[in-house]
């Protein structure tokens, strides 16, 4: 059988395109129905962050937040959490690949250069919101309610997806500039901790030193979590249309960025 | 026609001018090995004609296409199988397989039909249905060999398709090699290893810092270094080794090795003299015993270090 050079017609190509995303997703989600245990250990740690600033941290913490219930407070700080740790794993993942030859194979294959690169990240998006559900529901257990109703409430986890997804690119960026899989997975934590913990996720931006209140008010998690939180107990958008700027800022700058990486990595 | 033909390709990395001017044409239907030692540019070469890398400068075309301007139709075209071979460790063979089989848009019916083909061919039956991780080294290269031929492509590249394997499995890829490429394919393979070289090949180029220095078949190589290897072993055990050396020097081209612990001295001569006589008569004349002697033809490994050697000297 020979494969003869044809021009290709753009919904031929469309089709192509979608069909070579839903190949890699489907590729990278065997990983994690070959070895269950990463899946169930992956989310061990966030569940045991949320059981952990609950009951250590939450009576402390509560009183500050000026919600009765510090779980209310908590549980879209910790889906932010789940969201970035969750975009660490593209990095990991296409750093891996890289050293291990998979993506010349891919290179060399009839596919889009993006394909790879949205392959990964729609894989980790998957996975992300299998997590989310999960802490969601740990969250109810805890006595966490939406109280800004289903419509409003499904609407922050999207956010909250959306938002993951997005740094899932500047995560690909990382990835595919660092190389070594291990170090990508020092280098993430050096930018997401500092995001995560100087931010609203857990505690009032009021509390923390005048100095690094301006940066932690307007960083992309502190909005996001606000617009989460307005949206899951007050049903009302809050920081809504903030955090999708901030959203969209990131997806334009690191796709461009992540695919320039991928283009350059041969 | 030319399956792939490249002209004054040069590519530099930092420093490192990692290709010179190279030029070649591999007509169709080839097996054409590209030798040389490690660093010597192999890979790069390899990259450009599979559309990984873009040239500084210079011309590639493979199957009549540009690589740079019509990539996209060009992977069409061809196979590729890294340097590592590129296998999925947490799918089964035989999904590693089918998903390269999908990127290549064959329909899932196809993709399972030409799979269980090639599975076949691998003699990979057994071992299909296990996950990567489990495979031997010798496995991953041999099904990296089937992903790069899922669509039988018309043009092949394999960059160095034996490396790391033991002799037992370096012999069984190259009968794989030989079978999967019987059907007219033309194959660019890139090799270390002379003997890989000579075996599976039709034509060679020798490639040493970036630059194309020799290209033929096995035969018109050794030819081109010229002349015969003359070797002969004395059979006294007397220390008079060095006497043979002296007096039979001045036949050699250049001063022969002498290896004391054999008793054996071995060098090039040139082809239309009468060496072997000489040899034998001044010898007798000194009444040293020869154990062995013979004239030959020089082997491509002699080859190779006179080609390359003869470069680092003109630096």
């Amino acid at each position: 059988m020979s494969t003869s050079v044809v021009e290709r017609t753009w919904p031929e190509r469309l089709r192509n395109n979608v069909s070579d995303v839903l190949t890699l997703v489907k590729r990278n989600l065997r990983r994690y129905e070959r070895i269950p245990q990463l899946l169930v250990f992956s989310t061990i740690q966030p569940v045991m962050f949320l059981l952990l600033f609950n009951y250590v941290f939450g009576g402390a913490i509560g009183a500050t937040t000026g919600t009765g219930n510090y779980i209310e407070f908590l549980l879209p700080g910790i889906l932010m959490q789940v969201a970035l740790f969750g975009s660490t794993a593209t990095s990991v993942g296409l750093a891996d690949d890289l050293s291990k030859g998979m993506v010349d194979r891919f290179r060399s294959l009839p596919i889009a250069r993006s394909a790879v690169l949205a392959g990964r990240t729609g894989a980790d998006l998957l996975r992300n919101t299998f997590v989310v559900l999960l802490m969601v529901a740990v969250g109810m257990v805890l006595g966490f309610r939406f109280q800004g109703g289903f419509a409003y409430g499904a609407g922050a986890m999207l956010l909250v997806l959306f938002f993951g997804y997005a740094f899932s690119w500047i995560s690909a960026t990382i990835g595919l500039t660092v190389h070594d899989p291990e170090t990508v997975q020092v280098a993430s934590f050096i930018w997401i901790f500092p995001l995560v913990f100087a931010s609203g996720a857990f505690v009032p931006v009021a509390t923390m030193p005048g100095w690094l209140q301006p940066f932690a008010e307007h960083q992309p998690v502190t909005v996001t979590v606000n617009a989460v939180r307005s949206m899951m107990l007050e049903g009302a958008p809050g920081d809504l249309g903030q955090a999708l700027i901030w959203i969209a800022g990131i997806l334009i700058v690191f796709i461009s960025l992540a695919v320039w990486a991928y283009k350059r990595s041969a | 026609m030319d399956a792939i033909t490249a002209e004054g390709v040069s590519k530099r990395f930092g420093d490192v001018q990692a290709l010179d001017d190279v030029s070649l044409s591999i007509p169709e239907g080839r097996i054409y090995a590209l030798l040389g030692p490690n660093g010597a540019g192999k890979t790069t070469l390899i990259k450009i004609m599979t559309t990984l890398l873009r040239p500084d400068a210079g011309h590639v075309e493979v199957g009549g296409l540009d690589v740079v301007s019509r990539a996209a139709e060009v992977r069409e075209i061809i196979g590729l199988a890294g340097q590592f071979a590129a296998v999925d460790d947490h799918l089964t063979g035989r999904e590693n397989l089918e998903m390269v089989a999908r990127l290549y848009h064959l329909s899932r019916r196809q993709a399972q039909h030409q799979v269980q083909q090639i599975i076949d061919r691998l003699d990979l039956t057994q071992a299909a249905d296990r996950t990567g991780r489990t495979y031997s080294g010798g496995m991953r290269r041999r099904l990296d060999l089937g992903a790069s031929f899922i669509t039988a492509p018309r043009i092949l590249f394999l960059d160095e398709p034996t490396t790391g394997l033991d002799p037992h499995g370096r012999a069984e890829l190259w009968s794989v090699i030989r079978e999967l490429t019987g059907g007219g394919t033309t194959l660019l393979l890139t090799t270390q290893n002379l003997e890989e070289a000579e075996e599976l090949a039709d034509r060679i180029a020798i490639i040493d810092r970036g630059k194309l220095i020799a290209d033929g078949t096995a035969g018109e190589l050794k030819d081109r270094v010229g002349g015969s290897v003359l070797e002969f072993r004395i059979a006294a055990t007397d220390g008079r080794l060095q006497r043979a050396a002296d007096v039979t020097a001045d036949l050699f081209v250049k001063s022969p090795t002498v290896e004391a612990g054999i008793n054996r001295i071995c060098g090039s001569v040139e082809s239309s003299t009468n060496a072997l006589t000489e040899v034998v008569r001044r010898l007798d004349r000194e009444q040293i015993p020869i154990a062995d002697i013979r004239l030959r033809k020089p082997s491509l490994n002699e080859v190779f270090l006179t080609l390359t050697g003869n470069v680092a000297e003109e630096r």
